[in-house]
């Protein structure tokens, strides 16, 4: 077989038209529903962010209530962003693409329904829980574990519509998307339910607590934002995926070598040396999977960079698919013993997580939506400044962001290892690189209210009908 | 690909593998790991204090592992000798934590006995700790016009709390200090420790 396969298994032109726009119904009010809970969760998410953020300044700037104190504040920022914008945008894309690529309908939508009611009920129980001053103590399992019983159920609705989709499917061949889809519906449920068993204590309950937390990224977040930009790269373009070859060689050696991420958070702590240089080892072998997407996603771009200009979808997918490159090497060098020796304690590691939840998976989630959503509610966005604007201020703020971070990071890890300098230095020197910080935190909020303005104005078909979608020059992607 | 059992079989085993090799296996190699003879049990209220600690979320914060020396320079700084995993033996959920944007608390109690410091300092960090970026936690405290039998009262420096008033601490205060005060890990430990603790046994 010397061609790559088919993108699709090719059925006439008018007849994969009709199938889409029949996929496209089943999928409508699932997807919108999960699509709308995560620019809602977004915003929550941003705007406590930005407050976590501003308390390094003000450190007695709402200080009258448990429920507003740093440790609350931020740690509703992180559920709100990662499970309810990240994830539930993420499952919302799973739900819309799974039955456009494999040609059927989706399964009983109203599972899915009551999948994203679920969700975000899980949410709102969990994250008020934990302004109540409830949470089970361990970063990115904060959630009570009887609480997380809800996200439980609606992951299994959800994953039988899915499931169901693919099980009444029409082509023969799988998409490299799909892989991931379905990979990351095998991953997640096994590393949520171990690591919320309520069996595990001390260092052992560390590691597991690490593992979990370092493939909530590499595991879901990560195969699913990857889904995305497979499937709207080539779908914008109008041509086939560069290599088959190379998407084999990124699916499998990122489900080997993701799987074995995590325990590197622990470096220089009480855990076993095997242990640590198991998950260190794995960090630096994702090169290759990195390595594999990258060259995939470059060569099949290469010469039709111009399309930016023209395909909102395209210019967030292909930012954020660089800079999953950039923040998945950084992650590799970040775990190593000698560099993480230095930054392992410090903002560094808020910059680089940042880097990819945002640079990477959001910027991608933002271009597919920019895509999905007139398919849904039949009407193009409204603005092609606000889109403009959203993307500027978006890449930005999160590189002064990641910048000011890394930078400062760096410069406290090197004051605390010095024994010789007081340890109120490693505070003091981080002030300006923190203020830089809440500098570049408000610039992405502020793209992240303007999507969700514009968002708003898309779904209830406001300003004046349009013909052709947004940034489109006429024969542009002809 | 085009058999689904492909993918699933193989995203199955990938992470099976890692849950045995980083579950399992270290479950089998930790799970024989008994509490040093030094290491007391949290008493009642110390862990109503560590659930305040839990629940305001201080481990965003503060890490409590203290490195071994030629991997950073926490003993050199006084935060205790190096932590082992028989020292987290009563510590359920773990709070090792990932943050030094303050010290680290491993032996806090040993580094910082005064509970009067602990209250000022909780009440407000920047009267104990100038330049302090730490959350300031009034609502554990509670301002009278005078104080009753068995209250606490906070030892402020001049200026600071409301004046003509005295602060008392809150059971959620008094609880976490006792806490914090319990954070002393400076029991013989690791590899070698019951050769040094027997007597006649080298250091």
């Amino acid at each position: 077989m010397s061609a790559a396969p088919a993108y699709l298994d090719s059925p006439p032109p008018d007849v994969a038209v009709a199938e889409r726009v029949a996929a496209d119904q089943s999928t409508r009010r699932p997807a919108l529903l999960f699509f709308h809970s995560a620019v809602a969760w977004l915003v929550i998410g941003s705007v406590l962010g930005l407050v976590a953020s501003l308390k390094f300044q003000f450190p007695d700037w709402l200080t009258g209530e448990a429920a507003l104190t740093f440790g609350r504040i931020r740690t509703v920022h992180l559920n709100a962003v990662a499970y309810g914008w990240a994830g539930m945008s993420l499952v919302g894309l799973a739900v819309w693409m799974v039955p456009r690529l494999v040609r059927a309908p989706l399964y009983r939508p109203g599972l899915a329904v009551a999948a994203a009611w679920g969700w975000n009920l899980w949410l709102v129980l969990g994250l008020g829980a934990v302004l109540a001053g409830w949470n089970d103590g361990l970063e990115w399992l904060e959630i009570p574990y009887p609480i997380d019983a809800i996200v439980v159920v609606a992951g299994g609705l959800m994953a039988i519509s899915v499931l169901g989709t693919v099980a009444r499917r029409k082509t023969k061949h799988f998409y490299v998307s799909v892989w991931y889809v379905l990979a990351a519906m095998v991953w997640f449920p096994i590393i949520f339910a171990t690591a919320n068993l309520p069996v595990f204590g001390g260092v052992e309950q560390a590691a597991v607590n690490w593992w979990y937390g370092h493939n909530a990224l590499g595991l879901f977040i990560t195969p699913l934002a990857l889904a995305g930009a497979y499937y709207f790269i080539p779908k914008v373009l109008g041509r086939p995926i560069q290599s088959y070859s190379l998407s084999l060689v990124g699916f499998w050696a990122l489900a080997f070598f993701y799987s074995l991420n995590g325990i590197h958070h622990l470096i220089g702590g009480p855990l076993p040396a095997w242990l640590i240089t198991t998950s260190i080892t794995a960090s630096v072998m994702m090169v290759i999977p990195v390595a594999a997407t990258a060259v995939n996603f470059h060569t099949t771009m290469v010469g039709r960079f111009s399309a930016l200009r023209y395909s909102p979808t395209l210019r967030f997918v292909v930012a954020g698919s660089m800079i999953y490159t950039a923040v998945s090497l950084q992650g590799s060098v970040e775990a190593l013993r000698g560099f993480n020796r230095i930054v392992h304690f410090t903002h560094y590691t808020v910059g680089h997580a940042h880097l990819g939840v945002y640079g990477f998976a959001s910027l991608i989630l933002f271009g597919c939506l920019y895509f999905i959503i007139p398919r849904l509610v039949d009407w193009e966005w409204p603005s092609d400044r606000l889109i403009r604007w959203h993307f500027w201020l978006a890449l930005g703020g999160v590189a002064i962001y990641v910048v000011a971070l890394c930078t400062g990071g760096w410069l406290q890890g090197e004051a605390m290892l010095d024994a010789g300098r007081p340890f109120m230095d490693s505070v003091s020197l981080t002030r300006p690189y923190l203020i830089a910080r809440s500098v570049g935190g408000t610039l992405m909020l502020a793209a992240n209210v303007i999507f969700a303005w514009h968002y708003w104005l898309v779904v209830r078909r406001r300003g004046t009908e349009r013909m052709e979608p947004a940034w489109s020059a006429p024969g542009a992607l002809a | 690909m085009n058999k689904y059992r492909v993918i699933f079989i193989g995203a199955l085993a990938t992470v099976l593998f890692a849950f045995f090799l980083l579950v399992f296996v270290p479950h089998l190699q930790l799970v024989s790991v008994a509490p040093p003879a030094g290491l007391k049990a949290y008493a009642d209220s110390e862990l109503a204090g560590r659930r305040e600690y839990v629940s305001l979320g201080c481990l965003y914060c503060h890490s409590q592992q203290v490195r071994a020396p030629g991997f950073g320079s926490d003993n050199a700084r006084g935060w205790g000798r190096a932590s082992y995993p028989e020292d987290y033996a009563y510590d359920y959920p773990h709070l090792l934590g990932t943050m030094r944007t303050g010290p680290d608390l491993m032996n806090i109690g040993g580094r910082q006995p005064s509970r009067a410091w602990h209250y000022a300092h909780l009440y407000q960090p920047r009267a104990m700790t100038p330049g302090s970026v730490m959350a300031a936690f009034p609502f554990l405290f509670a301002v009278k016009d005078q104080a009753q039998m068995g209250d606490e009262i906070v030892d402020l420096p001049a200026g600071v709390g409301p004046a003509g008033k005295v602060v008392v601490a809150l059971p959620a205060a008094r609880a976490l200090v006792s806490y914090l005060l319990a954070m002393k890990h400076d029991y013989p430990a690791g590899p070698g420790a019951e050769a040094a603790a027997a007597p006649g046994g080298s250091p």
